[in-house]
């Protein structure tokens, strides 16, 4: 008995370990990669590549999903507002919520899924098949090359998309409440227009969604370059990179929205 | 005898506390094929990967054209790769660029060239693989002869004085392994190279090779010209050249004796 809590307790103790032994292994991979990160215009050229495959090619789920998400915002908040006579604020509802905290977040969470993951194996596999090792020998840095043009179009395309699904989800907001239940259309959009604050509400989103990227492609290319050569290594660090990137998310989230919150009063 | 371009002395590696490398010493003289033969697993492309500087040998030094490898820092190390070149297993073609792409890589990223010079220059070397009709594919289309040639062309695209081939005749057929081995001298003497080929494949390399090194536990086991090789006396390099079961190198895998395995000696014991 006694040795059985020993041994889990050494367990406990040395996952612990490891933890942070590869939080400080993560931190200095990405101060590689920044050091890494050329400024040529053929680098350039890459980095759009890139943007094209992870930004580009995630627009189809961040938009859907901005849209659904904006409506079920709708509805949900015409049915609490109802009961204060108070329906003309739903749009007020749905795009500070979206602006401050769902469009970030949850577009965060799609990317990591959608892009964080096609990253990690992309780059996984590149390590499997000698790839990363070849442009080594060929005195061409990996981590400049393949590496930091990924990290930068993840770090580019995710304020974008944070926008385009609050943006989307507003107008889900729009159709559910103006065009289907019939809330004045003046009232939705002005009320918003006033209750919304560029520089708190939808500047700290961007700076939110900005911060998410950095983390989501500094896991996803990390968990990549760092996986073992094997079909189950590269398999496992896709999961670790959703997985990672999620609690990542909501943590920074946290954190975030604490500095961020101003006094009213 | 021509001057040494490699020159690895008294090498040692270890894996953490595995000794893998206990000791090597050759030169590979300029402008020679040489090869560097051993069972599976006995440290033969670890040795390639210490000539090429991507390990460090924990004892010993390895020097080309009279500079340390390991002294370089990566700077240094860039420098000299890009006067040598390494030939993968697989290729190690980049799937994402067609072939005329993966071969035009090194000169897109070490040199200003202008376009058409460059394209003169990827269609010189595909040509010289046989492969130029095949410029537009991707590396999934295909055979893997056909990918060991690309990537040779590869290699070869910014005329190194160095080549290294990890095991270049690998699960390969007949007839594209005679290519390939055919290519690989004819390369080497059309350049001007040099070339070391780390490799299994016994017959084919006493065809096209000047000089053979035998490892086999970390040392050298062996070694000599192809001729010599084949008169050899010497019992792990007639294993080898022969291809017998036992010899030298067991059949077994190390292992305590059979009976204790199965129980008997157990029983012995007690009784």
């Amino acid at each position: 008995m006694v040795e059985r809590v020993r041994r889990s307790l050494l367990r406990l103790g040395r996952n612990f370990i490891d933890g942070i032994w590869r939080m400080g292994v993560m931190a200095r991979f990405f101060g590689l990669v920044v050091a890494a990160s050329g400024t040529s215009a053929h680098r350039f050229r890459l980095v759009m590549r890139e943007v094209y495959f992870t930004g580009v090619l995630s627009l189809i789920i961040i938009i859907v999903s901005g849209l659904f998400v904006g409506m079920v915002l709708g509805l949900q908040g015409y049915q609490t507002l109802q009961r204060y006579g108070a329906t003309e604020s739903i749009g007020v509802l749905v795009s500070l919520s979206l602006v401050r905290e769902l469009g970030p977040v949850v577009a965060a969470l799609l990317f990591a899924s959608r892009a964080g993951s096609a990253i990690t194996a992309e780059i996984g596999l590149m390590k499997t098949t000698e790839q990363l090792t070849a442009m080594d020998m060929m005195a061409v840095s990996p981590m400049a090359r393949v590496i930091a043009p990924r990290f930068w179009a993840g770090v580019i395309s995710m304020p974008i998309l944070a926008l385009l699904f609050s943006s989307m989800g507003i107008f889900g907001g729009y159709i559910i409440g103006v065009v289907v239940i019939g809330v004045d259309n003046g009232a939705f959009w002005s009320q918003m227009q006033a209750a919304v604050d560029f520089r708190y509400d939808v500047l700290n989103g961007l700076v939110k969604a900005f911060v998410f990227g950095i983390a989501v492609s500094v896991i996803a290319t990390f968990e990549g370059f760092d996986a073992p050569p094997t079909a189950e290594g590269v398999s496992r660090a896709t999961t670790r990179t959703v997985v990672t990137s999620a609690l990542v998310i909501l943590i920074l989230d946290l954190v975030l929205t604490a500095f961020m919150l101003r006094d009213d009063g | 005898m021509p001057e040494t371009l490699v020159d690895v002395d008294s090498v040692t590696f270890s894996y953490g506390r595995r000794p893998v490398l206990k000791g090597i010493t050759m030169r590979v003289p300029r402008g020679k094929v040489v090869a560097i033969m051993g069972g599976s697993g006995c440290g033969k492309t670890t040795l390639l990967r210490l000539i090429s500087g991507q390990l460090r040998p924990t004892g010993g030094a390895v020097k080309i054209a009279g500079e340390s490898v390991h002294g370089l820092d990566r700077e240094g190390l860039y420098r000299m790769r890009r006067r040598m070149s390494m030939l993968f297993q697989y290729g190690a073609l980049f799937t994402d660029l067609t072939v005329f792409e993966n071969v035009a890589f090194p000169l897109r990223e070490h040199t200003g060239l202008p376009e058409g010079m460059i394209r003169d220059l990827v269609l010189m070397k595909l040509e010289a693989v046989g492969m130029r009709g095949a410029r537009r594919l991707l590396p999934a289309e295909l055979s893997g002869g056909m990918a060991r040639r690309v990537a040779l062309a590869r290699a070869v695209v910014l005329d190194p004085m160095l080549v290294l081939y990890d095991e270049p005749f690998a699960g390969l057929d007949p007839i594209a392994l005679a290519v390939i081995g055919q290519l690989v001298r004819r390369l080497n003497d059309a350049l001007g190279a040099t070339s070391i080929v780390v490799s299994h494949d016994v017959n084919e390399c006493l065809e096209i090779v000047d000089y053979l090194y035998f490892v086999s536990e970390g040392r050298i086991a062996g070694e000599g010209t192809p001729e010599e090789v084949r008169a050899s006396t010497d019992p792990f390099v007639r294993q080898f050249v022969h291809g017998e079961t036992d010899g030298p190198v067991p059949f077994h895998y190390s292992a305590r004796p059979y009976a204790a395995d199965v129980g008997l000696a157990v029983r012995g014991a007690n009784g």
